[in-house]
């Protein structure tokens, strides 16, 4: 057994789905989902048995692409993020009726397929073609299924796409570039280059457009609020939960160690950028008046961090990075999964619509608010490892750094618990809220516990991301 | 060579066939005996052979080539069946000058001499002058027809003299002993300028920036079964000329030529795409759509030596996915309406299949992964940047970049907008058939871009 079973998993999943006919899809979905989880866990024993779980095959003759996935620690933590997070994605959707549900679930798992793809492939051209794959299946979800009108949706969503190819497409050049000089697009042969410095810079911007309108990292961030207010709820999820860490992984697989030389030159600049966007994205948060927009903003500030951690090229930053983006994408996809409870029952996202729901529903009262505290890291979640490591990092770099990062946890505390007073709290609604039923809690409680429990114990993710964290960072300091 | 005949006889079949009432098995035969000379051809092949004191040759290249232009021939003759129902006299006219076309292109791929690369361009552009002006009772289609004629002979003359040019320099119309003269300095003057008339004159059939002209109107004004040919077929077809033209009449692009190839090729992407942006009607979208990947395909001079496999590949992930959008369109016109964009309004409903047929070639033209479109990019784009030309290559991003601006348009109309109107007039089911298959093929060369590589 070996990576491409999750794949297979998860294209077969999408096809039957779309076969099974609209009543069974999301059940199908679902059932798919959870297999591609089993065997991920399954493939994880293997790996840590030190069994071989890479496939190689060829794919093209000339140019020479070969069909090669394989998986370290940090893919595999990013193919288990993936995996654990489409169950409950799917099975936060339950809820929602959905016009040809059999397209959109087919169309999820497909997106799956694209971005477990992307993690595991070590071929330039294979880890290209996964990579801008994802995006088409994200389009068409967030166009079709999207809230509010359509003619409001289509452009911003037509934004996103544009950018996010845009990016990609120099990223495809660099590809095309390096491929001229080694006659490869295998990982193995290209972090064997010597590349000159101007060409490392070269390189090293080609990938940064791409990885930074993904992320996003300010000023390349101005599609993303949009796109999560409109996309539907599951479509938010994918793209803040799994998507965007393809953008994070990319930049520790990909980027830093294809251009080291320049990756330390551009060091300050690019921790600078990272840093602006956790200050921006949390003042910007502040002002916001529709609660998925402000998830969004948070959710910039955070990733903001995520990257400043990796660009610190320092073992702390990146294993920091890691663990924070599986704890963001827990937790980022809780709380949209919390707007979307909201939505289900008030028909809105505005804040002033709100409040008064707490002494309705204590149960989802207090899910929510663990949810939120996780966000603000909390000592005792996953989370506060993952930021705390990350600051740690950014003070070994200059202390300066780890100050303006840190704000991240005053403002973001002031933010996220001040929409929960305005959101929960207050004099009772008079809109009736009924109580989270049996799924909705079941998926909130797998989040919480999930944090919660390796907040305790993160010992074995960190176990499993270190060595190839050490690995890739002595390519770097190569 | 048997298939030029073979090509040229099935036409002639065709006609008798009227004669002798059996105008309903006339797409059959078609497409039959075509699959039969595909197969033929390939059967025979051994290695590269000359007829006629060297007026064919048939190489890899013009088999490869050849047998592109056939199955695009099929696809456009099965769709003819159904289109050309209305004028039940002229269907066999309208299918033999397809055939006669057809043996044109074959020609124009496989000359050894310069009189029957002229013969293969006159026979080719005849027949499309006649065909874009087929729908007779229409001004438009007069409009397209006569505009094409009268641009397109005139650049025919400029060929032609600049084949005079040539013939005058060195005495020969025999392209290998052209080309071994012109390794050898000392060529009169004239040599280049001929050279020069007759890329010119080919830049005008593949309707390069500043000869593009004439494009949008004579395919928004041709019957669209016409314009499908015109952009597909006619297009590959000179494409393929030119660069077996500019492979085989100089031995290496001096510099300056190869800074007027940037430059044309520049030019003619940004201008189409630019156009493209703000065309209404599909068809004339498409047209401009269609220059600016000319501007992609002219690339591959810059790698002249190397590039035939990925020019090859190039021309038949375009014309498949050409083919395929074509066969919607006409699809969607046929069933009582226009070719605006707002015609397309709500296909994602009321026929998904055909939606997501569009949908897909317009994907693989902007060059998004599985779709052959993406490898043939890719692969123009590596060879480009192998023979140091960077530059043509970020411009040829910012071009794709800039074409999904109007290739999202007509997706987005299919899947966001309502449809009003209640009409909804059978349509033939070969239709459907042709874009599938043709998608199909398309995703297929694009998972496996080796199929087609690894014929040159």
């Amino acid at each position: 057994m070996n990576v491409t079973t999750i794949l297979l998993i998860f294209l077969l999943g999408a096809v039957l789905t779309y076969v099974s006919g609209n009543k069974l899809a999301s059940k199908i979905a679902l059932g798919f989902s959870i297999m591609a989880a089993l065997a991920s866990f399954y493939l994880l024993q293997l790996y840590l048995a030190n069994q071989n779980i890479s496939f190689n095959g060829v794919w093209l003759q000339s140019p020479k692409v070969f069909l090669s996935l394989q998986a370290d620690g940090i893919s595999l933590a990013m193919v288990l993020l993936t995996t654990c997070l489409m169950p409950v994605i799917v099975l936060s959707s339950f809820g929602n009726i959905y016009n040809n549900a059999k397209s959109f679930y087919s169309l999820v798992l497909f997106m799956a397929f694209a971005m477990t793809g992307t993690f595991l492939a070590t071929d330039g051209l294979v880890y290209y073609v996964f990579w801008e794959l994802a995006l088409i299946p994200i389009y068409f979800i967030a166009l079709i299924w999207g809230n509010g009108s359509i003619e409001s949706r289509k452009k911003a969503i037509l934004k996103f796409f544009i950018y996010t190819l845009a990016g990609s497409l120099f990223m495809l050049i660099a590809f095309a570039y390096l491929y001229t000089k080694t006659g490869s697009f295998l990982w193995n042969d290209l972090v064997k280059l010597n590349l000159t410095s101007t060409e490392q810079t070269w390189i090293f911007l080609a990938f940064f457009l791409a990885y930074a309108i993904k992320i996003p990292i300010i000023p390349f961030h101005t599609w993303q609020a949009k796109v999560y207010q409109k996309a539907p709820t599951v479509g938010t999820m994918l793209l803040s939960g799994i998507m965007l860490k393809m953008g994070l992984y990319s930049v520790i697989r990909w980027q830093l160690p294809l251009a080291p030389l320049a990756a330390k030159t551009y060091m300050p600049y690019v921790l600078a950028l990272s840093i602006a966007g956790v200050i921006y994205g949390s003042i910007v948060a502040l002002k916001q008046k529709d609660l998925k927009k402000l998830l969004a903003y948070s959710s910039l500030a955070h990733v903001g961090l995520i990257a400043a951690g990796c660009y610190t090229l320092t073992q702390d930053g990146l294993s920091g990075a890691i663990a924070q983006m599986i704890a963001h994408g827990f937790v980022i996809v809780g709380l949209f999964f919390a707007a979307e409870v909201i939505y289900r029952r008030y028909d809105s996202y505005k804040i002033k619509d709100l409040g008064g729901i707490r002494s309705q529903t204590p149960k989802f009262s207090s899910l929510f608010l663990l949810l939120v505290l996780a966000s603000v890291a909390l000592p005792g979640t996953y989370n506060f490892v993952g930021e705390f490591t990350v600051l740690f990092s950014l003070y070994q770099i200059n202390i300066w750094y780890a100050v303006f990062g840190g704000t991240t946890i005053i403002l973001g505390a002031y933010y996220m618990l001040k929409m929960f007073q305005n959101v929960m709290l207050g004099e009772t609604n008079t809109k009736a809220f009924a109580d989270v039923n049996w799924t909705e809690t079941f998926v909130f409680v797998v989040i919480i516990a999930f944090l919660l429990l390796y907040g305790l114990y993160p010992k074995p993710i960190t176990d499993l991301v270190t060595p190839s964290v050490k690995e890739i960072l002595t390519i770097i300091n190569r | 060579m048997d298939t030029l005949i073979a090509i040229a006889g099935l036409g002639i079949v065709v006609l008798l066939a009227e004669v002798i009432n059996l105008r309903k098995f006339i797409v059959p035969i078609t497409v039959a005996g075509l699959l039969a000379i595909l197969a033929y051809s390939w059967n025979n092949f051994n290695g590269t052979e000359s007829f006629y004191n060297n007026m064919i040759i048939v190489n890899k290249f013009s088999l490869a080539f050849s047998s592109l232009f056939i199955v695009l021939s099929i696809f456009l003759i099965a769709m003819g069946g159904d289109f050309y129902k209305e004028h039940p006299t002229k269907f066999s006219d309208y299918i033999s000058i397809k055939l006669f076309m057809l043996s044109g292109a074959v020609a124009m791929v496989s000359f050894g001499n310069m009189a029957m690369f002229f013969l293969g361009i006159e026979v080719l552009s005849i027949s499309l002058y006649i065909l874009a002006g087929s729908d007779r009772l229409n001004v438009l289609s007069n409009e397209s027809g006569m505009k094409y004629f009268l641009l397109g002979s005139f650049a025919s003359g400029i060929i032609l003299f600049g084949i005079c040019l040539v013939y005058g320099a060195t005495g020969y119309f025999d392209v290998p002993s052209i080309y071994g003269l012109s390794q050898g300095a000392g060529l009169p003057v004239w040599f280049p300028i001929g050279v020069t008339m007759i890329i010119i004159g080919m830049l005008f059939k593949i309707a390069a920036f500043p000869f593009h002209f004439w494009a949008p109107d004579v395919y928004e004004g041709a019957p669209s079964l016409v314009t499908a040919t015109m952009s597909t077929l006619a297009k590959v077809v000179a494409v393929a000329t030119l660069y077996k033209l500019a492979s085989n009449l100089m031995v290496e692009l001096d510099y300056k030529t190869q800074i007027l190839i940037v430059v044309i090729s520049i030019l003619t992407m940004t201008v189409g795409n630019f156009m493209a942006l703000k065309q209404h009607n599909v068809k004339r979208m498409l047209a401009f759509s269609g220059i600016s990947h000319a501007g992609f395909m002219l690339m591959a001079l810059l790698s002249i030596k190397t590039v035939a496999a990925n020019l090859f590949y190039y021309t038949a992930a375009y014309a498949l996915a050409g083919i395929a959008a074509f066969a919607v369109i006409i699809y969607v016109s046929r069933s009582g309406r226009d070719e605006n964009i707002s015609s397309f309004n709500g296909l994602g409903k009321k026929n998904p299949l055909m939606a997501a047929v569009l949908t897909a070639s317009l994907l693989s033209m902007a060059g998004i992964p599985v779709f052959a479109g993406f490898f043939a990019k890719f692969m123009l784009f590596s060879q480009t940047i192998a023979a140091g030309y960077l530059v043509v290559v970020i411009f040829g991003v910012v071009n794709s970049i800039v074409s999904i601006g109007y290739y999202f348009k007509l997706i987005l109309a299919m899947y966001t907008k309502e449809d009003n109107t209640t009409e909804n007039n059978k349509v033939s089911l070969i239709y459907s058939i042709v874009a599938v298959l043709a998608i199909v093929l398309n995703i297929i060369i694009g998972v496996h871009p080796n199929l087609l590589t690894s014929l040159l």
